[in-house]
């Protein structure tokens, strides 16, 4: 199953790496990490998905929470909660691909932020299902290259994971 | 008052109320050394290689229960200090250990002895820090003493940067009494409504066991467990780190449990209805195959550590919290309950268990003439009246002292049992006789282990630790023997250990006594003789019977019910 974590960390040198160690000594999967300070500079807030039986899940986030640097820990998928990434697409656009280009990207609600002759590149931000269905929307030959952060998590609701 | 940074740390030690610093000097230290040679309150102990440092301040925190403290420089001195430290952290044992670095602005250039400390260490520590700043020198370190001795405890790396040391700039100083960290508040009371629930579970039992761990020992919980052991008559099983929290000559005492545990503590496991686990963490070691762990058990779990729990075994019902708050939380209970335990149901066990029993597993040859190890512990048992603090290496000369040397205080049985470190053995009974220079200290070791820190011998001389030291020699790595005997067909690959130093004239050229004997008729004597040298260091040579083996045994991949007795006999 798949789980997306988020985690309030103490903004320290080594937070991040106390993380990303515990992920390769204990065995877990950690398919992304996103991580950056909060309004509160001496938070970060760390977005993490990761998947596992129920009870590896468990065993996560007692670990994570075990980590001296944690100060709060919420399994998103537990409750409602929203998740976005954003990506950033370099795409060939040559001649007649320019205007079909330019319709997908209209469709998917994204924007180009950068042109040149023969190029588009696109900002799309999303679920990453949807992420996963633009690029697959596009023709494979026409990327150049991908840039994508990894999603990022809040809970529904007028509830926040502070202090 | 104004203090350089050399100056706070020791003083920080002074008001921690440190009286012993295990450690060895270096470049990246000396700014730290000559604050120490300004004063006389912390008494520093010059090892002879910087494992054996840890391994003497982790010891001196097992004897006493107060955190033991390391002093290296960086580099290599920190290297030195790492399997002592993921010793100590498999253990759980507080400590605190202060690592000289490289100054600040060299940081990262590959400097002359510069290693990533705190990236070495991050995995095997329970927290570190690097201290870039002095303004925050004081608090870090108290911070450091604070989380290496609360919640479930665990060694602590501070590594301080050369320049932050420096005896031209002062600042003023303060200890703070007192530290409070957002992100740290470890568990302080176990939730009483899931106390209730597991004396419940426990009155009903019909077969219960007590399974418990070195929580025990490290919380100082012995006398609440033996209390609520003995009130409510059920039988007891103890890890080898747990061993006299539990009377070893207890009479609801099984005996160990686990892979060299007793017949009676591993079957009494398999069949038991209730499993009451304190302060215990279901290794690999205890479980054999968690497919087949107490298949018929209501699990109950009580443990300062939630990620402990269900993590190798499902708990039924968990109980978080300190084990001495929480055990005597129980005894309350159980007073203020109206239900009694089932006694007639506790009679039959108890009679099921007499008869495991009386299978007498830990039988070996007593009218052997060569002499055997096992002999060998409870000789020194009977010597030492069972009360010397006994350390170990790691092998048979451990399983054999953890069988045959019944505890009966906690804090007297030190080894290394999570990491089963060989070599830790001579350098934690330093460190528990630097804390306790009247009593007996014996080390139980074999010849292949007790070579990995023999240097030591130096350091024992030089502060006059009349340690004894009972060296099992059997010419091999007695384990990595009884492995290959079993499993791969008697084939013993590199484990022959016969090209040693004559020990005796070894330990005379060390400046202390050495003693070899070789006939059981003699053994007694000997080890009288040893202990009778009350301000000497002796080293008993004891050459035992290369072919015994460890029993009972369970093979790895099974289960408790399914154990090897006694040689050439087949799964019970």
């Amino acid at each position: 199953m798949r789980h997306i974590i988020s985690i309030l960390l103490e903004n320290e040198s080594g937070a991040l790496a106390r993380v990303a160690n515990l992920f390769t000594a204990r065995g877990y999967n950690i398919e992304s990490l996103t991580v950056a300070p909060t309004e509160d500079l001496s938070l970060s807030r760390m977005t993490l998905v990761t998947s596992g039986s129920d009870e590896i899940i468990e065993q996560i986030t007692k670990q994570l929470n075990k980590l001296i640097d944690t100060v709060k820990l919420v399994d998103l998928t537990e409750g409602s909660h929203i998740e976005r990434e954003m990506m950033m697409i370099k795409l060939r656009a040559e001649r007649t691909q320019r205007e079909e280009i330019k319709r997908l990207v209209d469709i998917f609600r994204g924007k180009i932020i950068d042109v040149t002759d023969t190029s588009y590149t696109v900002e799309l931000t999303g679920a990453a299902s949807k992420l996963n269905a633009f690029i697959e929307a596009v023709d494979e030959d026409l990327i150049i290259e991908v840039v994508r952060t990894g999603p990022s998590g809040i809970g529904r609701g007028a509830k926040g994971l502070g202090l | 008052m104004e203090l350089s940074g050399g100056e706070i740390i020791v003083q920080c030690l002074k008001d921690e109320g440190v009286e012993h610093v295990f450690g060895y000097p270096g470049g990246a230290v000396l700014h730290i050394y000559d604050a120490i040679f300004k004063q006389k309150d912390v008494k520093h102990i010059l090892v002879r290689h910087e494992q054996a440092a840890a391994h003497a301040a982790d010891g001196y925190a097992r004897a006493t229960g107060k955190p033991g403290v390391v002093l290296v420089t960086s580099g290599p001195g920190a290297t030195n200090v790492v399997t002592g430290i993921a010793t100590a952290f498999m253990d759980s044992i507080p400590m605190v250990v202060l690592t000289g670095q490289v100054p600040t602005p060299v940081i990262g250039s590959d400097a002359f002895q510069e290693v990533d400390t705190v990236g070495i260490t991050r995995p095997c520590v329970k927290h570190n820090f690097l201290v870039k700043r002095l303004e925050d020198l004081a608090e870090t370190i108290k911070k450091a003493f604070y989380i290496a001795t609360s919640g479930r405890p665990g060694p602590v790396v501070v590594d301080i940067p050369k320049d932050v040391t420096d005896p031209g700039i002062k600042i003023p100083y303060k200890y703070p009494s007192k530290v409070k960290m957002r992100s740290y508040n470890p568990v302080v009371k176990g939730h009483l409504g899931q106390i209730k629930k597991a004396v419940k579970i426990m009155m009903e039992a019909e077969r219960p066991v007590f399974y418990t761990g070195g929580g025990v020992v490290l919380d100082d919980a012995a006398k609440p467990l033996t209390e609520l052991v003995e009130k409510l008559g059920f039988p007891i099983t103890q890890t080898l780190m747990g061993l006299g929290a539990y009377p070893g000559s207890g009479k609801n005492f099984l005996g160990m449990l686990g892979m060299h545990g007793t017949y009676e503590a591993n079957m009494a496991m398999h069949e038991t209805d209730v499993l009451i686990a304190v302060g215990a963490r279901f290794d690999d070691r205890v479980t054999g195959h968690v497919k087949q762990f107490c298949p018929d058990a209501t699990i109950i779990h009580i443990d300062i550590d939630p990620s402990s729990i269900s993590k190798n075994v499902r708990v039924d019902v968990p109980i978080v919290g300190p084990v001495k708050q929480v055990l005597r939380d129980m005894l309350k209970v159980v007073d203020e309950s109206d239900a009694q335990p089932n006694k007639q149901a506790l009679k039959q066990w108890w009679e099921q268990i007499e008869k495991w029993r009386s299978m007498d597993c830990m039988k070996y040859d007593r009218k052997s003439k060569l002499i055997k190890p096992q002999h060998a512990v409870e000789v020194l048992h009977k010597v030492t009246k069972g009360e010397a603090y006994v350390t170990s290496d790691v092998g048979q000369h451990q399983m054999f002292a953890a069988q045959f040397y019944r505890f009966d205080k906690p804090r007297r049985w030190i080894n290394s049992g999570g990491l089963g470190t060989m070599g830790f053995g001579l350098p934690a009974a330093m460190g528990v006789q630097m804390a306790f220079p009247k009593a007996e200290v014996a080390v139980v070791t074999g010849e292949s282990s007790i070579q990995m820190c023999i240097q030591e011998l130096a350091t024992c001389l030089q502060y006059e630790l009349p340690i004894k030291i009972i060296l099992l020699n059997n010419g091999y790595m007695g384990m990595v023997r009884q492995w290959q005997e079993f499993f791969y067909e008697s084939r013993y690959s590199q484990s022959g250990m016969s090209v040693t130093p004559d020990f005796v004239k070894l330990t005379e050229s060390f400046g202390h006594v050495g003693m070899r004997v070789d006939k059981t008729k003699d053994l007694e004597g000997a080890m009288k003789e040893a202990f009778s040298l009350k301000d000497r260091l002796v080293f008993l040579d004891v050459v035992v019977d290369p072919s015994e083996n460890v029993y009972p045994m369970i093979a790895a991949g099974k289960g408790h019910h399914e154990m090897y007795l006694s040689p050439g006999s087949e799964l019970v």
